[in-house]
């Protein structure tokens, strides 16, 4: 048994040691957005927030999550969908398949959090999803939209 | 394809007036809870109206990131001539359409015919309900039908000004006899049809609520970790289940067909770390004893080799060769790839005595029920495949063997929904190989430096041969001269005096399969590639080169002129980029493309920008092509920079992305694609485009280096070394 807060909820969840933190919100949580794609933090289809940086949740261990430590998924990034990488996405139609973007949304969201206004060497160095329907152009595009969105609101 | 299609506008009348009809008897107890529960409000198989205007356009291909559901719906929805903004969609189950006759037709996703094949049914399925919602008006008002018109789901009479909506005498269209002749518009007059709107799935995808076949969880399910045998068609030949059972959460640990062996418990991660616990032993059989070194020595004889089916034949290529002012040739090879969808395979099965239950991401689920239905033992009425959205299929799912497997475990446990996920590393040691090839190339130029003979000779895999025997022609596989055939969808760009095009088929025991844009990726390189070598021979500029032989080939032409003008093709570049030039006719689409590269004094590549060219001939929803173009060079060149995968014991070496990498954002060249509909066709859009991005850059690259490159992927190579 251990108390995580996910999503700005204290939750108690029982998982075994060593169980990566990926596999706890999707069997445990019931938070099925974030993916496993390679299980060795090589595509980033996982990603989520702990205290709003950006971690491979498929290789961190649950049990490394600190007492106080704030995991974010897809689901809580934001209350109506409505986050500037969210809204600039559904402008450009970025997803294709979709299943890499939760992880994609996730890394962007971190880097413009720190990075209020990326340039294209920012997001080449900040940005190392793999999708393989090849969003990566509007990938990139929407990067630059949501910094637009976030100046705007 | 009119005669077809016209029997397939009789036949769904037929089904359409005995669904309607008899919809309470014969259809309502057996029908899956969605659809049961529109069913009222089905106007016909195709097109179901709710009494709030909402419009579900029933979808029969799958939806795999390609857009095709958005550009069906497109189709469908300009017939009916229904408020877009009120549309949504839903799959119908391979059972439903086999119960119906198959009143949607192929289920079938691959080869980029979702809207090649099915424009005419589609589009002829929302006009039939159009014309019997207007004549469930016009019966309602008393007035003749064609004074009555229907547009934005509302329907006016026309000289009164009365209107109704679809909403409201959708119940009475859906008990109507379907019109027996159902004409479509013009495309002139299409509103919907060509514009660029937005996706129709995509506000989930933005949320994680987006469920896909790997989040699928229902009551009492357990989860399944898979393990096949390494090398391919090895046998499993025993595991020590006492070592595991008693792991905390293992519920069975089970044999799976011959060659795999399963461990099911209570979460995926559980099953999957008692599965790595499990002492396993194989048979790895003959094929354990092959190499890479072994594949490549097959392939490479087969350059040279007697045996070899003819694919295109024109004039006399020996003599062609024979009588030329100089001759050039050139070896190419193309690797195996895997196709590393992002959702690893998996599917969720439920399996009683009397039926069996599918929910999973597929390509084709009549297949998948098909498979269902063997793996069940049970007849196909009395199972059923629940289509999920596909993290990704580009080929590999359009085969069930993962469904197989899920009932396979499923009915080891009657009653309790499986789901089988596979690991990545599963998926990458049994995929569904882009076949491996090499081409030995000659090439005859006149004193004026033109191409008056070429022989092609292609040798190795043959994806047919290994996947689909039974549609090979006299032993030929005609899907290897895929870009390079004498006419139809896959014809030749040019036009050459003496041209043989031929294939020594070579295989090999690693299972071959159909990777997005299929043998076009390496023919395209062959021929491109070489084409740029030849005109290089005749010192003349590759565009002007393939100008000449292009004369008979007006549309081809114009879109490689326009992606060469996009370029600047012929103006200076900017300093340090070069170009290159490529283009093929694929899947009923012209497509071209060309590069803009530099190579710095280490030899590493940088890839700029590449403007592409495509005509399609009508093009649905421009905004979706342009994200499939973009998206076919990022798997394209995903493939020339860094894809490939080889045998060492008869095994696939490359487990996972650190060793079969794909392009990240940082090495993406900004794409310009250019759309450029002719009309009058109605050609693929996920693949062609595919093709032309490796060899554009890949004259580029000779271009920025004078070296050739005939040897991909291009991973860990100075590009400044011959």
């Amino acid at each position: 048994m251990a108390r995580l807060n996910i999503n700005g909820k204290d939750v108690e969840l029982e998982f075994d040691e060593g169980t990566p933190l990926l596999w706890v919100l999707r069997e445990q949580a019931g938070l099925t957005g974030a993916k496993y794609g390679c299980g060795i933090a090589q595509c980033g289809a996982c990603t989520v927030h702990i205290d709003g940086n950006p971690v491979r949740s498929c290789i961190y261990p649950a049990d490394a999550v600190q007492a106080g430590q704030k995991i974010t998924t897809i689901e809580g990034l934001s209350e109506n969908g409505d986050h500037p990488v969210q809204q600039a996405w559904a402008e450009l139609d970025v997803p294709q398949c979709g299943y890499c973007q939760t992880g994609m949304i996730m890394a962007a969201a971190a880097l413009l959090a720190k990075n209020a206004a990326p340039t294209d060497d920012d997001i080449d160095s900040g940005i190392t999803n793999i999708c393989r329907c090849g969003t990566l152009q509007r990938v990139r595009r929407g990067i630059h939209r949501a910094a637009e969105l976030a100046k705007e609101a | 394809m009119n005669t077809e299609n016209r029997v397939n506008l009789s036949r769904r009348k037929f089904l359409v007036s005995t669904a309607v009809t008899g919809a309470g008897l014969s259809l309502g107890l057996s029908l899956p809870q969605a659809l049961a529960d529109t069913h009222a409000d089905e106007v016909n198989a195709w097109v179901v109206v709710h009494p709030d205007d909402t419009v579900v356009i029933r979808i029969a291909r799958s939806e795999m990131g390609q857009g095709t559901l958005t550009g069906l719906a497109q189709l469908a929805a300009e017939e009916l001539q229904c408020n877009w903004d009120k549309v949504t969609w839903e799959y119908p189950t391979p059972g439903e359409n086999l119960k119906r006759q198959r009143v949607w037709g192929s289920f079938g996703t691959g080869g980029s015919r979702g809207i090649r094949e099915s424009h005419q049914y589609v589009r002829e399925g929302g006009a039939a309900a159009r014309m019997m919602l207007i004549e469930a008006a016009a019966n309602e008002w008393g007035v003749p039908a064609d004074e009555c018109m229907a547009r934005d789901s509302v329907i006016t009479h026309k000289p009164t000004g009365k209107t109704t909506t679809f909403g409201k005498v959708a119940t009475a269209a859906s008990k109507l006899v379907p019109p027996d002749e159902v004409p479509l518009k013009d495309p002139k007059d299409w509103t919907l049809i060509g514009q660029p709107v937005k996706r129709l799935d995509t506000a989930d995808k933005l949320t994680g609520k987006q469920i896909y076949g790997s989040d699928i969880n229902l009551p009492g399910m357990v989860n399944a970790a898979i393990k096949q045998s390494p090398v391919h068609g090895g046998k499993l030949k025993s595991y020590d289940a006492d070592k595991v059972k008693n792991m905390r959460g293992v519920k069975a640990v089970v044999r799976v067909d011959d060659n795999a062996v399963a461990v099911v418990a209570d979460t995926w991660w559980r099953a999957k770390t008692a599965l790595d616990a499990l002492p396993v032993e194989w048979d790895a059989g003959e094929s354990g004893k092959v190499n890479q070194s072994d594949i490549a020595a097959a392939v490479e004889e087969g350059l040279t080799a007697d045996d070899a089916f003819v694919g295109n034949k024109a004039g006399d290529v020996k003599a062609g060769l024979a009588g030329a002012a100089k001759t050039v040739s050139a070896t190419y090879s193309y690797p195996y790839l895997n196709h590393a969808t992002m959702e690893p395979m998996n599917a969720t099965a439920k399996w009683t005595e009397d039926s069996c239950e599918v929910w999973c991401p597929t390509q084709n689920g009549e297949a998948a029920l098909a498979a269902a239905s063997e793996a069940a033992g049970l007849p196909l009425e009395q199972c059923d495949v629940h289509k999920q959205l596909l993290g990704g299929g580009f080929g590999r799912r359009g085969a069930p063997d993962y469904v197989r497997q899920a009932v396979l475990i499923a009915k080891q446990m009657p009653g309790t929904p499986v789901k089988l996920l596979w690991t990545r590393e599963e998926d990458m040691l049994h995929g569904l190989y882009h076949p491996i090839t090499m081409a030995r190339i000659e090439g005859g130029l006149d004193e004026d430096g033109n191409l008056t003979a070429l022989h092609l000779r292609i040798s190795g895999q043959s994806i047919l041969a290994g996947l689909m025997p039974q549609a090979l022609q006299d032993g030929m596989d005609p899907v290897q001269f895929q870009a390079l055939a004498p006419s139809g969808d896959h014809a030749i760009s040019y036009k050459i005096p003496n041209l043989l095009v031929d294939h020594a088929m070579r295989n090999s025991h690693i299972t071959p399969g159909f990777w997005r844009g299929v043998n076009v990726n390496q023919n395209a390189i062959y021929m491109e590639c070489f084409i740029d070598e030849l005109a290089h021979e005749a010192g003349v500029d590759p565009l002007e080169f393939r100008r000449r032989l292009m004369k008979d080939n007006a549309k081809g032409w114009a879109v490689l002129k326009a992606a060469a003008d996009g370029a600047g093709w012929g103006t200076p570049a900017p300093e340090g980029i070069h170009r290159g030039l490529a283009t093929c006719f694929a899947f009923g689409s012209a497509v071209a493309a060309c590069a803009e590269v530099s190579v710095d004094e280490n030899g590493r590549l940088k890839m700029h920008r590449i403007v592409a060219a495509t005509d399609p001939g009508y093009a649905v929803n421009p905004q979706q092509i342009e994200a499939q173009v973009e998206g076919s060079f990022v798997y394209g060149l995903s493939a020339l920079l860094h894809g490939e995968c080889t045998v060492k014991d008869g095994v696939i070496e490359q487990d996972n992305f650190h060793t079969y990498p794909s392009m990240r954002i940082n090495e993406m060249p900004e794409v310009e694609t250019i759309v450029m509909p002719s009309g009058g066709a109605w050609g693929g859009v996920g693949e062609p485009t595919i093709a032309v991005a490796a060899p554009a850059v890949l004259n580029a690259i000779f271009a920025a280096t004078g070296n050739r490159v005939r040897t991909v992927p291009l991973k860990n190579r100075n590009l400044r070394q011959a």
